[in-house]
């Protein structure tokens, strides 16, 4: 066990989880692979929807494999962090906009 | 610009020591091709005809791509001479063989070009040639490229690693992708890629970086829509080619620690039907000085054909050469990763 929680060797052994639940994982991958085929959206579109989930849910494997994929597939330095800069804005917003629940509980209560 | 490696004495400029260290280098150890080759029943893997006969007319250059397998550029001068070209319409006018790809380097820049051109049709072959787009507008002397490869129906295939500057130009050097949608919109103006004309334009896309070509036909049609959209500009077909891991950028590799990543890479997307289409098997490379070889990338590395009383041009024997041996290092896995890998862009579903 390493004496940290992340390992960037890691990622490659993401196909191992099927040791324990091997039903389960292939259900998993198999539609994992399907999301990721073209189809309404192209592969490449979803590439990008997924580094900005990646960032929004903070998984550094997650951030690691659709950088390159994104980078391959052909999107620019400056459209992979506008994808960044939404998943961050929706992040900020969803954090914000709880701002309303506060205050209609700070005037329920105030005089 | 940026120099050559053999100009800068870069011990990589050795095809000795850029084997070594695909091959023998402790720190760089990864599966062998062959090997691999030999687990799916293909060792020796063996040619199955002569098809194509490549001509690399020499690595002169305009540009000095940083990817470049042959370490091309406009301080390299060797370049095939007359006499040499001689030998190959000899070797072409009692042979089979149909179709020549002319490549360099920017075969352009060769003096000889245009007469090897003309006497190569007229023994009637399909002429391929690699044009690197830029060659167009380098020089007065070469703005009538256009018309000329529209005389000889010759099919033209050029490189553009992406329809956005960027990319292009961090690969090919500043100012190279401006050129290229110039030329390109050139060759558009004869009718070239244009539909039914007959004149075949065909793009190449190779990564600008360590990672594997995309979808090929994912690609192809990325390009078709933003060429178009942003440019006026048609072509025929996309090919997307792996970057072998020799030369310049086999230098960048090493250089940026990514040497052994994108060798694991390059392993893990082995494809074994990739393996009995690649272009080795139906082609036969030529050097600059009438060396034979199974493919340009063995040329660059040194690597003379098998069959050793048909190296030469001046000894050019094909019923040797046709079911030659082929002689397989590390690079070869840049042929057979994922949906292969040849002049002709993927070979594998």
């Amino acid at each position: 066990m390493a004496d940290h929680y992340y390992n960037a060797e890691d990622l490659g052994k993401f196909g191992n989880i099927g040791e324990y639940q091997k039903e389960m994982a292939d259900k998993f991958f198999a539609y994992y692979g399907e999301v990721f085929k073209d189809g309404a959206l192209t592969a490449k579109e979803k590439s990008l929807v997924a580094l900005a989930v990646a960032h929004a849910v903070q998984c550094p494997y997650c951030i690691d494999a659709y950088s390159s994929d994104a980078y391959e597939k052909g999107y620019s330095e400056a459209q992979m962090m506008e994808a960044v800069h939404v998943a961050s804005a929706i992040k900020g917003g969803a954090v914000l906009v709880h701002g309303v629940q506060m205050m209609n509980k700070v005037k329920a209560i105030s005089m | 610009m940026i120099k050559s490696l053999k100009v800068l004495q870069n011990p990589l400029a050795n095809s000795a020591y850029q084997l070594d260290i695909l091959e023998h280098d402790p720190k760089h150890q990864h599966a062998s091709f062959k090997d691999k080759v030999a687990a799916i029943g293909l060792f020796p893997l063996l040619a199955g005809g002569v098809e194509i006969f490549q001509v690399n007319m020499g690595k002169m250059c305009n540009q000095v791509c940083k990817h470049c397998h042959v370490d091309a550029g406009p301080d390299r001068k060797e370049i095939m001479t007359r006499e040499t070209m001689q030998l190959c319409l000899n070797v072409l006018a009692g042979s089979p063989i149909k179709i020549v790809d002319l490549t360099g380097g920017a075969p352009e820049l060769n003096p000889d070009f245009r007469w090897f051109v003309e006497q190569i049709k007229a023994l009637g072959k399909h002429i391929i040639v690699r044009c690197n787009l830029t060659i167009i507008l380098a020089n007065k002397r070469f703005h009538d490229l256009p018309e000329f490869f529209k005389l000889h129906r010759i099919e033209v295939v050029s490189s553009l690693p992406s329809f956005t500057q960027d990319r292009t130009d961090k690969q090919r050097g500043d100012g190279v992708f401006e050129d290229s949608i110039k030329a390109l919109q050139m060759l558009n103006a004869v009718g070239y890629g244009l539909a039914d004309t007959g004149l075949t334009l065909n793009l190449v896309y190779n990564p600008a970086g360590a990672f594997l070509p995309p979808s090929q036909d994912a690609l192809e049609k990325e390009y078709k829509f933003e060429l178009m959209k942003k440019y006026n500009i048609s072509f025929n077909n996309l090919f997307a080619i792996t970057n072998m891991p020799i030369s310049r950028y086999l230098d960048y590799l090493l250089t940026t620690n990514n040497y052994d990543k994108y060798m694991e890479k390059l392993i893990s997307a082995f494809n074994p039907a990739a393996v009995n289409n690649v272009m080795c098997r139906n082609t036969i490379s030529v050097g600059w000085d009438g060396y034979l070889y199974d493919c340009d990338f063995n040329q660059m590395l040194d690597l003379k054909v098998t069959p050793i009383t048909s190296q030469h041009l001046s000894v050019f024997d094909l019923s040797l050469l046709q079911n030659r041996e082929i002689i397989l290092k590390q690079h070869c896995y840049g042929c057979t990763a994922g949906a292969g890998s040849s002049c002709g862009g993927a070979v594998a579903e």
